[in-house]
């Protein structure tokens, strides 16, 4: 028992070091000049995307609900983040400070979202569920989309008409102006901060998926009547889940905004929310190390194909339809354990 | 008179999203997957159709058969090679991911074919529009068109379904795949012509769509087949006559948001909708209720 | 002193149909009690409504003295009915050591940020689970496969985990739904080993459904006869397993 403990921990710790490595090797290459520009401006992406698909595997893969709307988690996280920091740029200079507080509101009002949607949505089941996650995720993007909010010497302003109805005087400036979104928030992120984010979201999912609160959302997801009759509160320990992933998405919105010159909502629709769940997916149900590495790999690909132009998302879908029939096709597995299998078991030996 | 013209073009629209949702749901129902593709298979329906009208000249009664033709060619292949090999995967959510493959990949072979500009449609409906009330009422031609086409096709299901051998093979399929093939019945065929009959009709919603809204790109496709997956939600999914139902409301309720509320906020009041719909009913208007057996 | 048990006119229906009727049962402290009966005659039926799957349409159940009728499952399991399953549910994808735990969940509390932050108080709370739980699975002779996941088990040891892990939760009442089924005979002896030695080693009441008429009379002290939703018969083992109507009920006229 102990052995296996040890073995639970020593698998999260090569995670963690995984994400250090890689930073270590990217960093260096950064500074010798061995990245291109275009890689450069990905790196704050990846770590956004790193982000959402570990929280997203927080629900599809360990409380096991199909959720189709992180995106909306993000962008309310994108959105709250980028406001605070609009109005206080000028009342706290210390960008450090400002930007965590950032990054804490952002997390905040996502999981306050997450807890208001969980009560209702909860309550489904299965694909009934997803489809109400999906509609949500539309219906924040849509509300957002259509949001004014201005600032001038009376306060705060909001209308959903235009621009024009906030009514401000005339020393007003708009700080969110409907599907033209928010600009000019300050460029906080960086590649740094993003592999800080990341560690600490291992470190909360990691912890969590090992402990009594973790291990009761497990079992509700492997057999919900078996739970209750333990003792374990269904609605509870889901809505745990879910408000924690979306406060998770919520500080990915943070990187994300604070990285961005122009912020708009309809960056945030259901393509984003499916990328997520593809990663999780390919990556892994359940496995967060699988999540990371499908999401940088995936994150990377489309430019790794940049040479070839035109046939380069044709060639991504491709490779996403061909590697879901490779990994989980049960014909496949039986050719790979009958085949590859062979080959992994010889070089292992040979290993030794 | 502005409110009847309304609701005409949100039945209209709705006829659209029922006769997508009558292929969602059958598919659903008898392989218990989202296809995620389904939207895309309408986009590849309204190209073939327009080609045809365009560079062979065709007629256009003969542009829809052979777009159904098309599309029905193309769910069966996409069935036996993206979906089949997952059909006993350990996670139901593979073949889920395997749709959206697919459905990229669709998008992304009619780009690079046709490039990304807007294709203009040139309707194919011969109905003349018709004007009520001194011309105070229109009712287009092609709303008229798509009413009576939905309502065809949903009375033809029904009967197909309920009538037919190859019909009640697929509620047998649906109900329990195991039993089926006991009984003998081809499940792999069955499987197959559901999604052929899917994919058929998504070919004729193509076309009824794109002759409303005339713009055609690579993207068409995916807006509507989402609306229509919320559509066969609604209506409860598996239901025929819930299909049809769920389609026509969200086609309404989306018209006349756009008109009376806010054009930005029609697809918010869609989806705000069925949450409603679904706290109250949690399968849908018209879907079964399922207890889980302890 | 209250028996641990009792239920009073308990019945419920389905959509008009009569599934359970005017059913009175008293189990007594340390007893092991035995519930029988054809199929479809009700006895899963009243496991779930004494575990509150179900609500009754009347009725009354008292757990050692109160009243628990309507309460949630996860209430009546707090106040001390444990069940296992006909259809083996066990948490498929967890191991038999979590499986356990999750049994264990409400006597060890610690928040969810000790939980995240490893706290003194984590650490501490989960070597203490972890100890009982080792000591349950030692007692249902699992030990061994603490780390293996409980669908990797074996159908007995699955069946055996499943007990442990109600066991967990600490219960005065343990319901057992066909304990035996699936099991050869070697292991019907061995699963009979065992209902005894919980009943002595924890000092537990134990009501079972089964079928297995060798585990029944062998182990059960008393028996209720349950023939389309109604009491048939009631009393010492083996009275009843000579009433004229139990064997017509089982073996048809």
């Amino acid at each position: 028992m102990m052995n296996k403990m040890t073995k639970k921990t020593k698998s999260n710790l090569i995670t963690y070091l995984i994400v250090i490595a890689a930073f270590v090797i990217v960093q260096a290459m950064v500074s010798t000049g061995h990245i291109s520009s275009l890689f450069k401006g990905l790196l704050v992406p990846i770590c956004v995307y790193v982000i959402l698909a570990l929280s997203l595997n927080l629900v599809v893969g360990i409380s096991g609900e199909l959720s189709l709307g992180h995106a909306g988690f993000m962008c309310v996280g994108a959105f709250a983040s980028a406001l605070f920091t609009k109005c206080t740029s000028d009342a706290i200079t210390a960008t450090p400070i400002r930007f965590t507080l950032a990054i804490l509101i952002g997390a905040a009002m996502a999981a306050l979202f997450g807890l208001l949607i969980g009560i209702p949505v909860l309550r489904l089941k299965g694909d009934y569920l997803a489809i109400v996650t999906l509609a949500f995720g539309e219906i924040i993007k849509n509300v957002v989309n259509a949001f004014y909010i201005g600032k001038d010497s009376h306060g705060f302003h909001f209308t959903m008409k235009d621009q024009f109805s906030l009514g401000m005087e005339p020393d007003g400036q708009v700080l969110l102006n409907g599907p033209q979104g928010i600009t000019g928030v300050t460029k906080d992120s960086s590649f740094l901060i993003g592999v800080i984010l990341i560690l600490i979201t291992l470190f909360i999912v990691l912890n969590l998926i090992d402990s009594r609160d973790g291990r009761a959302i497990q079992a509700i997801r492997d057999n919900r009547i078996a739970a209750s009759t333990v003792g374990i509160s269904i609605t509870k320990y889901k809505l745990m889940a879910f408000t924690i992933s979306a406060a998770l998405a919520g500080a990915a919105g943070a990187l994300y905004s604070h990285n961005l010159a122009t912020l708009q909502a309809s960056k945030f629709n259901f393509n984003t929310s499916i990328l997520v769940l593809v990663f999780v997916v390919l990556g892994g149900i359940g496995n967060m190390r699988g999540s990371i590495i499908a999401a940088v790999l995936l994150t990377v690909l489309p430019e790794l194909l940049r040479g070839l132009a035109d046939l380069r998302m044709l060639i991504y879908a491709i490779i996403l339809i061909v590697m879901m029939l490779f990994n989980w096709a049960p014909k496949a597995l039986e050719w790979r354990e009958r085949y590859l299998g062979r080959i992994f078991n010889k070089s292992a030996k040979e290993g030794k | 008179m502005s409110f009847l013209s309304y609701l005409i073009n949100g039945i209209s629209l709705g006829s659209v999203y029922a006769i997508i949702a009558l292929g969602y749901t059958m598919v659903y129902g008898i392989a218990k997957m989202l296809n995620f593709a389904h939207g895309d298979v309408i986009m590849v329906g309204g190209y073939a159709c327009l080609m045809l009208v365009l560079n062979l000249n065709a007629n256009p009664f003969v542009a829809v058969l052979a777009a159904i033709v098309v599309c029905t060619v193309l769910g069966i292949v996409i069935e036996s090679v993206a979906y089949r090999p997952l059909r006993n995967a350990a996670s139901p959510l593979a073949v889920l991911i395997t749709a959206i493959g697919v459905s990229y990949l669709l998008q992304n072979i009619v780009l690079l074919i046709f490039g990304s500009n807007p294709k203009s449609f040139q309707t194919v409906v011969p109905i003349p529009d018709l004007k009520l009330a001194d011309g105070a009422l229109t009712i287009t031609g092609e709303a008229i068109a798509t009413i009576l086409c939905s309502v065809i096709i949903m009375i033809v299901l029904t009967l197909f379904i309920n009538k037919t051998k190859a019909g009640q093979a697929m509620l047998a399929v649906a109900e329990d795949k195991g039993a089926a093939q006991l009984m003998g019945i081809n499940v792999n065929g069955t499987i197959a012509l559901t999604f052929a009959i899917g994919s058929g009709l998504a070919a004729v919603a193509g076309v009824l769509l794109c002759s409303s809204y005339p713009s055609l790109t690579p993207y068409t496709g995916s807006m509507p087949g989402i609306k229509a997956f919320v559509a066969a939600v609604f209506g409860g999914i598996g239901s025929i006559p819930g299909a049809m139902i769920g389609g026509i409301l969200l086609g309404v309720i989306e018209i006349l948001g756009k008109a009376y509320i806010s054009s930005q906020l029609a697809d918010a009041i869609v989806f705000a909708v069925l949450i409603i719909v679904l706290l109250v009913k949690p399968t849908g208007l018209l879907g079964k209720q399922i207890q889980e057996k302890v | 002193m209250a028996p641990m048990l009792e239920t009073r006119n308990l019945g419920i229906s389905f959509g008009g149909l009569r599934a359970v009727n005017e059913f009175n049962m008293k189990i007594e402290k340390g007893e092991l009690y035995g519930l029988i009966g054809p199929n479809g005659a009700g006895k899963t039926t009243v496991f779930n409504l004494l575990t509150g799957v179900y609500k009754p349409s009347e009725g009354f159940i008292l757990l050692d003295g109160e009243d628990i009728t309507g309460k949630s499952t996860i209430e009546i399991n707090k106040t001390g009915i444990a069940r296992t399953f006909q259809n083996i549910r066990l948490f498929t994808q967890m191991t038999v050591l979590d499986n356990v735990k999750v049994g264990l969940h409400n006597n060890y509390k610690y928040s969810t940020l000790a939980g995240i932050f490893r706290t003194p108080a984590y650490r501490k709370t989960e070597k203490e689970m972890n100890e009982r739980a080792m000591e349950l699975l030692k007692v249902f002779d699992l030990d061994k496969e603490a780390d293996a996941l409980a669908k990797n088990l074996p159908y007995g040891k699955q069946r055996k985990l499943e007990i442990a892990r109600a066991m967990a939760t600490n219960p005065k009442l343990l319901l057992l739904d066909e304990p035996a089924a699936g099991m050869n005979p070697n292991e019907t002896v061995e699963l009979m080993d065992t209902i005894h030695f919980v009943r002595d080693h924890f000092d537990m009441t134990i009501l079972l459904i089964e079928h297995d008429m060798k585990l029944v009379s062998g182990i059960c002290e008393k028996l209720t006869v349950l023939n389309f939703g109604e009491v048939l018969c009631q009393g010492e083992t083996a009275e009843v397993l000579k009433n004229p109507q139990v064997i017509t009920a089982y073996l048809g006229e």
